[in-house]
């Protein structure tokens, strides 16, 4: 049996209740704050409010979760994989810049 | 930027016609110089370019290097201009648009996003040549106008309002093409973060 439409009336009943209960954001307002919650600029009001809908939203908690992820392993790909240094630096690049340097 | 001491600083000090410190400068710092360029510039032919348009910069400006910061900093920075003007010279196809790679919501303004079971370690990427090969090449599958910004912020560790300067826009411009190329890249690395990419 598809679970498509209890699905779709659990949506609907999510979106109206982030959008009509006081202190609660919808999900697409969630997004607009979660570069100022990762970088600690949300006032406390507006960190507490973010805070609360990472509680109640899985989708939310998971999304970020991810992302936060998804940051780490780019942040840690370039120095692991040995790209900050390369070691096969042609010996004629050198010389050209030198070269042009004295000219 | 965090400043990162390189050990030829000292070449700062020596004159700017001394051969053998020109030298040295070169040796010690075209490695790191090439790969950032590469990095920005996608491309190993324009890295080299770019690389040597550096020094010759460097060595026009050593006698006003100040020493405020390292001199890997001030190399550092020039380097990434060189890079920019590069990218701004030459001419690229359209951008494929990001849209496609953002977060989706249903009209009741709920997010779209199927549940994760499973979310892959750091350093079951790290480990893996071939998963960090993925990663890379989904970083530069970014459309430039993101990839730029994520990588000069996220990747290189320049802050906020450095970025804006050296792009020349605004802080929260910034800000809105980070949020979305971080976005993006999360989507494009999902197949590698579920764990379903074979390793």
């Amino acid at each position: 049996m598809s679970h498509a439409p209890r699905n779709s009336v659990r949506r609907w009943f999510k979106g109206l209740f982030l959008k009509r209960v006081h202190h609660m954001i919808t999900c697409r307002e969630f997004e607009d704050f979660v570069l100022r919650y990762l970088d600690d600029e949300l006032s406390d009001r507006q960190k507490s409010v973010f805070e609360w809908h990472l509680r109640l939203c899985r989708e939310c908690r998971e999304y970020l979760a991810a992302y936060e992820r998804a940051l780490e392993i780019a942040r840690s790909v370039p120095a692991s994989s040995g790209e900050a240094v390369p070691q096969d630096v042609p010996e004629d690049l050198i010389k050209a810049i030198l070269d042009a340097r004295e000219h | 930027m965090v400043d990162d001491p390189s050990k030829s600083d000292d070449a700062a000090s020596l004159p700017a016609e001394h051969e053998v410190a020109a030298e040295r400068l070169v040796r010690d710092n075209i490695g790191w110089m090439l790969a950032l360029s590469e990095r920005l510039l996608r491309d190993r032919g324009l890295a080299e370019d770019t690389v040597q348009e550096a020094f010759m910069s460097a060595f026009r400006s050593l006698r006003e290097f100040e020493g405020r910061s390292s001199l890997k900093t001030w190399l550092h920075r020039i380097t990434v201009n060189a890079a920019l003007s590069k990218l701004r010279q030459i001419k690229r196809r359209a951008e494929d648009p990001i849209d496609e790679h953002l977060p989706e919501f249903d009209r009741h303004e709920c997010r779209v996003e199927a549940p994760w079971s499973n979310l892959i370690a750091v350093d079951d990427v790290m480990e893996n040549a071939e998963l960090r090969e993925r990663v890379s090449k989904n970083i530069d599958a970014l459309p430039d106008t993101y990839r730029i910004v994520l990588q000069l912020r996220d990747i290189e560790g320049y802050d906020t309002g450095e970025v804006a300067e050296l792009l020349g826009i605004s802080v929260s411009n910034v800000k809105v093409r980070l949020h979305r190329a971080r976005a993006a890249l999360k989507k494009l690395l999902e197949p590698i973060l579920r764990g379903e990419v074979d390793r």
